[in-house]
């Protein structure tokens, strides 16, 4: 039977009203939004703290690194940069259009749905609603049932900072979202995986509905033979940091797996083993520095990607898991087979494949045969290297010598290509992402150019090619008729 | 390569392009791209060229064409198509190499240091769908932008007209790259298997029905899409106006541009009560002095596009809800797909011809009390591709402006922001998404990439596990930007 959410529609026609009347369009309401935006992570910080706690077992630290000190930014940085971006922009005319003036107008999309997901509930909500907001729109947020107190939470702090007649969250699970996706929107927003992606874009379809997915992919991460000790420290623990220290690797942008020098290989891991253990301790279930796996049935995926035949034989590290607890530590492998599943698909968990290469410009050609990530990385300082990276892979973004430390850099777009997704936000990409840049051109009654309209003839086509070619001298002489050809 | 354009001429005859055809099509199409020659700078600029002299030389043909499949006249041809395809070249060419450099961005303290910068990349291959009413235009221009990206291409010209689409197969074929290149002419069946394929994005102009298969067929490779629909392009008529301009400049844009059937085109026009008579007196005065006693057969008028569409606005006109509401022709020739230049008074919101796209030589004019009552009308449906205003007042256009939502509005002229390359054209709502037109069809087809560099200097410890109460201040210090807040946090003050 098909869920119905009660009083739904109810709730989108009043927030359909509020929005033709014209309340979020004002620079104003605007502000005041985003003000209760940043109140709310101000106020609640502990309130979120918590059920990040509860839902991910995510400590305080990652939680305010990763969701609260970002969306404390963006907010901020909106509200900085509101004023510029809600100003209409001049557009440059050519001389036959003279005299005229054209400017770029931007205006909010109407009614919008963003649906966000579960590892990073509050990041992955308020971002998109931030930038929604400060483009006008009014905002339905669907968040992830996955993450149920951080879903509640989300829902309550919003109901007591934002404004309700416009900002609306409906919790639930898909069936709830099947249910959203019948309804028309402006504009629907989805972070998630590419399924239920191809699921919201069939959707949108039926009512010419744009949409931005943001979804995920393979994250590789080539790291070239480094000598200097420094740098091989730094890079190791940003490598450790960007496989099992955010959100212990549930992450869209985390590395998902390594492609290294076979000479190299060995040094890698046995870094790789110190720094795991300098970071989690030798018990990382107890360092409370590490995420656990969000449910069941990703720890029963998880565990059955170590259980292919030929991945077991390939862990170096690792491999041990605790069922009740939800917890598998961090686990590296080297050279499991790459038709295996943990070479296939994303693995968004505490799992590090490493595949060795002859030479490290094969990992290139490996990065291209397979569909297009949202990052790649590259730990080299070889100029020409990170050249050839950039030209000959794609990828919603490259970063060098680090790991997803660009989704925090607000004048970077963020979003994918290909199979990770298609869209973008961040910083002013968010504000354009809900708004519709309309061209605006004003013109005057003076100077009309009579080859304009009909009846046709011979002059008037030489007066209107000498016009698009800008010929103005020539133009002048056939109309005075002392010329008789362009 | 002349099996190939044998297999693509005889779409109609033997050769069935089917689902394999388009497969392998797509597939070889990609072997080029991932091969690397479509991305050099030689290479676009060597096709870009290619196509200007395409333009010059067979420019009699493209007017042949056109005559043939709409009856446009020699004029229109030049104004609409070829110029402002010679124009799109030209710009692209002159452009291409600054739009193809990166672009420098700012980072801040959280990664200091770093450099950051957003570099454009071809999406691969793309799939170009175009319209039969400026099939040259409409083919041509997305196949400027997505060579101008680096993209190999498809262009599934529209099959309701028949002599541009296979001028252009084989234009396309003898002048640009057929490794990288290629046109598939056909229709519904060919469309569909070319639908079926997995494209790094489509480039669909048409209507708003086939836009949904399109977006739906996309949706099963997570494609995106530009769709460049229609809508009821309204114009609100002042009474404070120069009257003799305005007349001039709509019926031009109306029965001058394909004889109503362009997409920007107006559809309707809203006056008040009061003005209504001056107005139609000035359009009906136009009519006669642009197209004579005749406008029916003035060989200045196009004809309408194909038998459907003839049917379609015969039944508008036909329809009794507007009997006794025409006021200037209504003559059809159905044999020549005739249409005169038709004006509706009133005509009923239920009426066809006020809730369809009319896309033909009829006009109804909706007369309101105040004009302010015209901005409401206009909101209260559906985005239009454009909304026009005719006015000297000030406050009004500002009114118009902010409060009526188009891809793209002009005040005092129609059709005209089409020209301008330096304004994004694209819809919103139910006429489209995604914009297009001088760079910004550079952009359509490229995907921005962002690249960030670090160095191994400047670490920031307090990301790291294990966790502490101190790293979590220093966070705070760092995300907050306040570098002042960060020396303290390190000094072990706060």
């Amino acid at each position: 039977m098909a869920t119905i959410v009660d009083g739904f529609e109810g709730e989108l026609k009043e927030l359909r009203e509020v929005f033709n009347s014209g309340k979020t369009r004002e620079a104003s309401w605007r502000r005041s939004q985003l003000q209760g935006i940043l109140s709310l992570f101000k106020e609640r910080e502990s309130d979120i703290m918590e059920a990040l706690n509860q839902d991910l077992g995510k400590h305080n630290v990652e939680a305010y690194r990763d969701e609260i000190g970002i969306v404390i930014k963006s907010a901020n940085y909106a509200l900085g940069n509101l004023k510029k971006w809600m100003s209409s922009k001049r557009a440059k005319l050519p001389l036959a259009s003279f005299p005229s003036s054209a400017k770029l107008v931007p205006e909010p999309l109407g009614v919008v749905l963003i649906i966000s997901s579960w590892n990073f509930p509050f990041g992955l909500s308020f971002e998109p609603t931030i930038g929604a907001i400060a483009a006008g729109n009014a905002v339905i947020l669907k968040p992830s049932e996955l993450a149920p107190t951080c879903s509640s939470v989300l829902a309550n702090t919003i109901r007591d900072y934002l404004d309700n007649s416009a900002i609306k969250v409906v919790e639930g699970g898909h069936h709830v979202g099947e249910y959203l996706l019948r309804h028309k929107f402006d504009k629907i927003f989805f972070t998630g995986g590419a399924r239920v992606g191809e699921i919201v874009m069939t959707a949108a379809a039926k009512f010419l509905t744009p949409v931005t997915l943001e979804l995920g992919g393979k994250c590789p991460a080539l790291v070239d033979f480094i000598s200097s000790s420094w740098d091989k420290k730094i890079a190791i623990k940003r490598i450790i940091w960007g496989k099992y220290g955010v959100c212990g690797g549930q992450a869209c942008i985390g590395i998902d797996y390594i492609l290294t020098q076979k000479k190299f290989a060995p040094t890698l891991v046995e870094l790789l083993q110190k720094y795991i253990k300098k970071s989690f301790g030798d018990n990382p279930m107890y360092s409370h520095s590490m995420t656990r796996i969000i449910n069941k049935k990703h720890f029963t995926r998880l565990k059955g990607l170590l259980e292919e035949p030929g991945v077991k034989s390939s862990i170096v590290y690792g491999g041990k898991s605790d069922e009740e607890n939800l917890f598998i530590e961090p686990t590296i492998l080297v050279d499991p087979p790459l038709d295996s599943s943990i070479m296939t698909e994303e693995i968004f968990g505490p799992l590090l494949p490493i595949i060795t290469v002859e030479r490290i410009e094969d990992s290139v050609e490996f990065i291209r045969a397979r569909p297009k990530p949202l990052a790649i990385y590259g730990f080299t300082s070889n100029e020409k290297l990170q050249k050839k990276m950039i030209s000959e892979t794609s990828s919603g973004s490259i970063t060098f010598n680090d790991s997803i430390v660009q989704y925090a850099v607000d004048t970077l777009p963020f979003g994918g290509v290909g199979g990770s997704g298609f869209g973008r936000y961040h910083g002013k990409y968010s504000f354009e992402n809900f708004s519709h840049q309309k061209a605006v051109m004003m013109r005057g009654y003076l100077i009309d150019f009579g080859f304009r309209y009909p009846p046709w003839n011979n002059k008037k086509l030489q007066l209107l090619k000498s016009g698009l070619r800008y010929d103005y001298i020539t133009l002048v002489f056939v109309k005075l008729g002392l010329k008789g050809k362009a | 390569m002349a099996s190939d354009e044998q297999q693509v001429k005889n779409s109609t005859a033997t050769a069935v392009f089917d689902s394999d055809a388009a497969n392998s099509l797509v597939k070889d199409l990609r072997s080029t791209f991932l091969a690397g020659k479509t991305k050099s700078h030689e290479w676009r600029l060597s096709q870009l060229k290619s196509l200007l002299k395409m333009l010059d030389e067979n420019d009699k043909q493209i007017c042949d064409a056109l005559f043939s499949d709409l009856g446009k006249h020699e004029m229109e041809a030049y104004i609409h198509e070829i110029a402002m395809i010679r124009n799109s070249c030209k710009l692209a060419l002159k452009e291409l190499k600054d739009w193809m450099k990166p672009e420098k961005a700012k980072t801040n303290l959280g990664t200091f240091p770093s450099s950051a910068e957003i570099v454009p990349e071809p999406f691969g291959v793309v799939l170009v769908i175009s319209a039969w009413n400026y099939p040259l235009l409409l083919s041509v221009d997305p196949v400027i932008g997505a060579i101008a990206a680096g993209n190999a291409v498809v262009l599934k010209p529209s099959e309701l007209a028949p002599a541009m689409s296979s001028l252009l197969a084989k234009l396309l074929g003898k002048y640009l790259d057929n490794s990288a290149i290629k046109v598939v002419e056909g229709a519904v069946p060919e469309t569909t298997a070319l639908l079926e394929q997995k494209w790094d994005k489509i480039f669909y102009t048409g209507n708003g029905r086939v836009a949904r298969v399109v977006m739906a067929a996309a949706a099963k490779n997570l494609t995106p899409v530009v769709l460049e629909l229609g809508g009821k392009s309204p114009v609100l008529v002042d009474s404070n106006i120069d009257l003799a301009v305005t007349a001039k400049r709509i019926v031009a844009g109306k029965w001058g541009c394909n004889n109503g059937q362009a997409c920007v085109g107006p559809d309707y026009i809203i006056t008040t009560k009061q003005y209504a008579p001056v107005l139609i007196d000035a359009f009906k005065h136009n009519v006669k002095k642009f197209f004579g006693d005749d406008p029916m057969n003035s060989p200045d008028i196009s004809r309408v596009g194909h038998e459907n569409h003839f049917a379609r606005l015969k039944k508008m006109l036909d329809d009794d809800k507007i009997s006794g509401k025409i006021i200037l022709g209504g003559q059809t020739d159905k044999n020549n797909r005739k249409i005169a230049p038709t004006i509706v008074l009133d005509a009923p919101e239920d009426s066809l011809i006020m809730s369809d796209e009319i896309f033909g030589p009829l006009l109804p004019i909706v007369t309101v009390e105040k004009i302010e009552d015209g901005i409401e009308f206009i909101r209260s449906r559906p985005k239009p591709l454009a909304a026009y205003l005719f006015t000297n007042n000030k406050q009004l256009k500002k009114n118009f402006v902010n409060n009526v939502s188009a891809g793209g509005v002009v005040i005092n002229d129609v059709t005209l922001h089409l020209m301008v390359d330096t304004l994004p054209f694209g819809g919103v709502g139910e006429s489209g998404m995604g914009a297009y037109h001088g760079k910004f069809s550079f952009d359509a087809f490229s995907h921005k990439k962002a690249v960030l560099y670090r160095g191994f200097y400047g670490d920031a410890p307090a990301r790291y596990p294990p966790y502490t109460p101190g790293k979590l201040r220093l966070l705070k210090a760092i995300l907050d930007g306040s570098l002042f807040g960060i020396i303290r946090t390190l000094f072990g003050f706060s």
